[in-house]
């Protein structure tokens, strides 16, 4: 049987094969051992024509709530935010979209601007001297960030609030495990981080404390205060930030970050199920030949002209091996694309308004959800688009009952936090609309009551 | 306008008042964030992004993508990074609404088609694979290669050794040695023999009690399949360590052999190669790790699992190696791979494998008499060239993959593997046709006689590139990371 996705017919075949001097392709494989041949086909399941498999396909995808059939309240590190028409289209142009990662320069000038373009304007809305091409998400970027901070400082310790996300801090740990970084939880009792308790953490140890704000309760944290405990020490603040949420929030930066990761999903790329993500990393001068994944640099070529290669890459896999900074290589160029594009399309005005609003809507959903009897917000800390509700009925039944009218509701926080068991964390994008929240509120009122 | 006419960074087409997003008014009472939030937390300058028309992105990235060469545009016969067609079927399923739009923590109970999709999926890789159980949670084949060694090592502990080394060859990818360095290894390189096969003698000596395992790919990367597999994974089980199969050329093996069968314990797999999910410029990939039974205790959470019709997550796993990324894996190429897969059945899968071997077969054949062949015999998916003869006169690898470019071709893989002078890897994949084969090997044939009598050609090249050859020196010297105005 013939496949679309295979040229060669077998007379196209039996001609290369006289070329190459053998009578089939069974006699190319005299180096694999008769005893090592596996002897039946593969068990898979039958090959499916186009419309069959698609209809198949649709099967599957039509079980699942998403968030275009349902209205989505749902966040904790991965959020329904506008995604502008055009990205989806420049990134299926087939130049980008099957381009290999560009080690032949000459041939691979648009993915290497793109990627230009795109640490500018992360460098940019974090407020760091430099950002690199992207690491796969939120979390990896945050562990490889422990180890950079590791190897720049020499000491062993990380400090993590346990206001960073849950399962970011799960990821650290498997990374720190073999270069036997030991974290150290600083409590968040309050929302936010208990800044007097990790100052206690905090010493000659400390190669970095790690906050993230928002947090993953939604309260925004004092970056400054972390910055200053954490310099006192001689350690490096790390900060977890979303990207999205800054045109509006100041860049971790200005307020003394030394490292700024972030999941980068809200800017351009879909769900899909949390992957694949956009691992944002962004750090100072200082500790640039430190950082792990790629680097674009502007450059001129033989005849003067502005070019953009791949650069310093002494610290990577390719050439150091076992001594490179990190052991990425493959990474999600597409999606720092979509980024880029996503950033271009929104420009300076438009972030701001993203964040105005996300910020407007969520302020508005939570004074309406805490009116419910029985309901109150948990924490008493500022938050932004993100907020933690105590509930009187478990969150999970709430959540499953409200599903079947259309909503996702949140996210029940007892599978990240036993002592949260009686919370839901809702967040609120801008494209939610003051209909859908006052709608919301009403299912979510009948459902507690 | 020939592409390379075309200079502008985004930033330097912005002008002060132009929009390109699209944004209802605020429809709830109080929409300002300044009176919402407290001062401390808000930015002070607008950040300092590009204003632009929404036609004046669709034109800048237009016209960015014709300064790249893609698959869908040229051949690219990049040995190791299997460039094979992407299918525009899988594109569609991955858009479909109910996977591209599903929040990762939505409740199971109405994300069980997803969850289907995920364990079918591991099952068929392992089936592929000779295995008993894959994790999809790694987002690339690095990633897939720690989490196989963090494997190796939580079972070695379970077992209450302490086992501190790693062997790889010195033939192997670079990904090899940094994953295991991450994963807290010593990495002891172990020398091929001069045609790329591992040497038996020299493995056997250096299997002592402190190695952990024996990490290879196969094919290897000289594109031969190693003729004595089988002895070589007996032969570290019999003394205590585990083997390990990068699986970056899986191509060549679909439905022919399998690594579980060869006796390998733990595999990744690159469904970027492999499995036609595109590489979009450098990523993203997808990197499952396949494991045999006594790995499976310790693959990372949650693991997808079935009971009668119902699909879940099941976190009770407690000697699990923990977690890789945030949630259950680069889902969005899960889904291509799996279309792709339930496209191709076992038969189609077989014939991808064969066609990778014949296409690759055929233009070392064609090239044989032009360039130094690294190994003799029949390769597999892929095959190395020396440029040795070339470089005697004055031609190297660069300078001929440059030509290439001017030529309408991307290069082949250059001075990898390591242990072959001035490399070129050629991996044509089974999806290209025999006439681009032909165009392609006549043009390394033209570029062979150039050195011969017109090198200056081969050095200036390229010259029909939106650039020509870039000063790397310069790039890494004064590193210019980011635009500013000037």
């Amino acid at each position: 049987m013939a496949s679309r996705y295979i040229a060669n017919t077998a007379a196209e075949q039996k001609q290369m094969l006289g070329v190459i001097g053998a009578g089939s392709v069974e006699e190319l494989l005299v180096t694999i051992p008769a005893k090592a041949r596996l002897a039946r086909p593969l068990g898979l399941a039958p090959a499916l024509a186009e419309s069959d498999l698609i209809r198949h396909m649709r099967s599957l995808a039509d079980e699942n709530a998403d968030a275009d059939g349902h209205v989505c309240f749902m966040g904790a590190g991965a959020y329904d935010h506008y995604v502008p028409s055009p990205i989806n289209h420049m990134i299926l142009r087939g130049e980008f979209f099957t381009a290999y990662t560009p080690y032949q320069p000459e041939a691979s000038q648009g993915t290497l601007r793109t990627i230009y373009e795109y640490q500018t304007m992360i460098a940019e809305l974090t407020g760091m001297d430099v950002a690199n091409a992207s690491l796969y998400d939120g979390a990896s970027s945050l562990a490889e960030a422990a180890l950079m901070a590791h190897a720049a400082t020499d000491r062993r310790e990380v400090v993590l609030s346990r206001g960073v996300h849950p399962l970011s801090r799960r990821v650290t740990a498997t990374y720190c495990e073999g270069p036997g970084i030991k974290l150290r939880d600083a409590g968040a009792p309050d929302g936010a981080t208990d800044l007097a308790a990790a100052k206690k953490l905090v010493g000659p140890r400390t190669a970095a404390l790690v906050i993230q704000t928002p947090n993953f309760y939604g309260c925004l944290e004092d970056v400054a205060a972390a910055a200053e405990i954490a310099h006192a020490a001689g350690a490096l603040l790390i900060v977890v930030a979303d990207p999205v949420n800054l045109g509006v929030l100041e860049a971790p930066g200005k307020l003394g970050a030394d490292i700024v990761v972030g999941e980068g999903q809200g800017l351009g790329v879909p769900m899909s199920f949390g992957g694949p993500n956009l691992g944002v990393f962004a750090a100072t001068k200082a500790l640039v030949r430190r950082m792990p994944g790629r680097l674009v640099g502007a450059t001129v070529d033989t005849d003067g002209r502005r070019g953009f290669v791949l650069t310093l890459q002494t610290r990577e896999q390719h050439i150091r091996r076992a001594k490179a900074t990190s052991n990425i290589c493959t990474n999600v160029a597409l999606c720092a694309l979509m980024a880029t594009i996503y950033l271009a399309t929104l420009g300076r005005r438009g972030l701001v308004r993203v964040g105005e609003l996300s910020a407007a809507k969520a302020h508005y959903a939570a004074e309406r959800l805490a009116k419910v009897p029985g309901v109150a917000l948990r924490f008493g800390a500022p938050f932004f688009k993100e907020f933690t509700l105590k509930l009187p009925k478990p969150p999970e039944r709430l959540v499953a009952r409200l599903a079947k009218q259309g909503f996702l509701a949140g996210v029940p926080l007892k599978t990240f936090d036993r002592g949260l068991a009686d919370c839901l964390l809702v967040a609120v994008t801008e494209k939610r609309t003051k209909a859908e929240i006052d709608a919301f509120a009403a299912a979510f009122e009948k459902a507690v009551a | 306008m020939a592409a390379g006419a075309y200079d502008n960074l985004i930033f330097e087409l912005s002008s002060p008042g132009r929009e390109a997003f699209s944004l209802a008014e605020a429809d709830v009472p109080q929409a300002d964030a300044r009176t919402l939030l407290p001062a401390k937390h808000l930015r002070q300058d607008a950040p300092a992004l590009p204003e632009v028309s929404e036609f004046d992105v669709v034109r800048h990235y237009s016209r960015l993508s014709r300064m790249n060469y893609g698959v869908d545009t040229h051949f690219y016969p990049l040995g190791s990074c299997t460039m094979k067609y992407n299918p525009k079927l899988n594109e569609d399923m991955a858009r479909l609404a109910g996977f591209a739009k599903l929040h990762p923590l939505a409740p199971e109970a109405v994300a069980q088609g997803a969850l289907q999709l995920m364990h079918e999926l591991a099952r068929d890789l392992a089936e592929i694979a000779g295995m008993d159980a894959v994790s999809l949670q790694p987002a690339a084949g690095a990633q897939g290669e720690f989490a196989g060694v963090l494997m190796i090592r939580a079972y070695h502990r379970s077992r209450g050794e302490k086992r501190t080394k790693v062997l790889v060859p010195d033939s192997a990818h670079g990904t090899n040695p940094a994953s295991t360095a991450l994963a807290g290894y010593e990495v002891v390189e172990v020398k091929s023999l001069p045609n790329g096969e591992v040497d038996v003698d020299a493995l056997a000596r250096a299997l002592d009690t402190d190695v952990a395992a024996f990490m290879i790919t196969v094919p290897n990367t000289l594109g031969m399949f190693e003729p004595r597999i089988v002895e070589i994974t007996e032969l570290c089980h019999a003394k205590g360590a585990q083997v390990y199969l990068d699986g970056a050329n899986l191509n060549a093996i679909l439905g022919i052999t399998r690594p579980g069968d060869l006796g390998f314990d733990v595999c990744h797999f690159n469904l970027h190669k492999t499995f036609t999910t595109p590489h979009g410029g450098g990523g993203p990939g997808a990197g499952p790790v396949g494991v045999k039974a006594h790995l499976e205790p310790f693959l990372p959470v949650p693991v997808v699992t079935k009971d009668g019709d119902a699909y879940a997550l099941d976190w009770k796993r407690p000697k699990s190696i923990g977690k890789l990324q945030a949630f259950w894996g680069n889902f969005g190429m899960l889904v291509r791979a799996y279309t792709y897969i339930r496209t191709m059945g076992a038969d189609g899968l077989r014939q991808v494998a064969e066609n990778a071997i014949l296409n690759a077969n055929y233009v070392m054949k064609r090239l044989e008499k032009d360039y130094d062949i690294a190994v003799p015999g029949p390769c597999m998916h892929e095959c190395v060239l020396s440029a040795r003869r070339q470089k005697k006169l004055g031609v190297t690898a660069t300078d001929i993959a440059k030509r290439l470019l001017d030529l309408g071709f991307y290069a082949p893989s250059t001075y990898f593997p390591l242990i072959v002078e001035e490399a070129l890897m050629i991996e044509p994949t089974e999806t290209e046709p025999k006439e681009t084969l032909d165009a392609f090997c006549d043009a390394m044939i033209q570029i062979a006689r150039e050195a011969e009598t017109n090198a200056a050609v081969i050095h200036d090249a390229p010259v029909t590139t939106p650039v020509r050859r870039l000063d790397q020196t310069k790039a890494a010297r004064e590193p210019d990371l980011r635009w500013t105005r000037r």
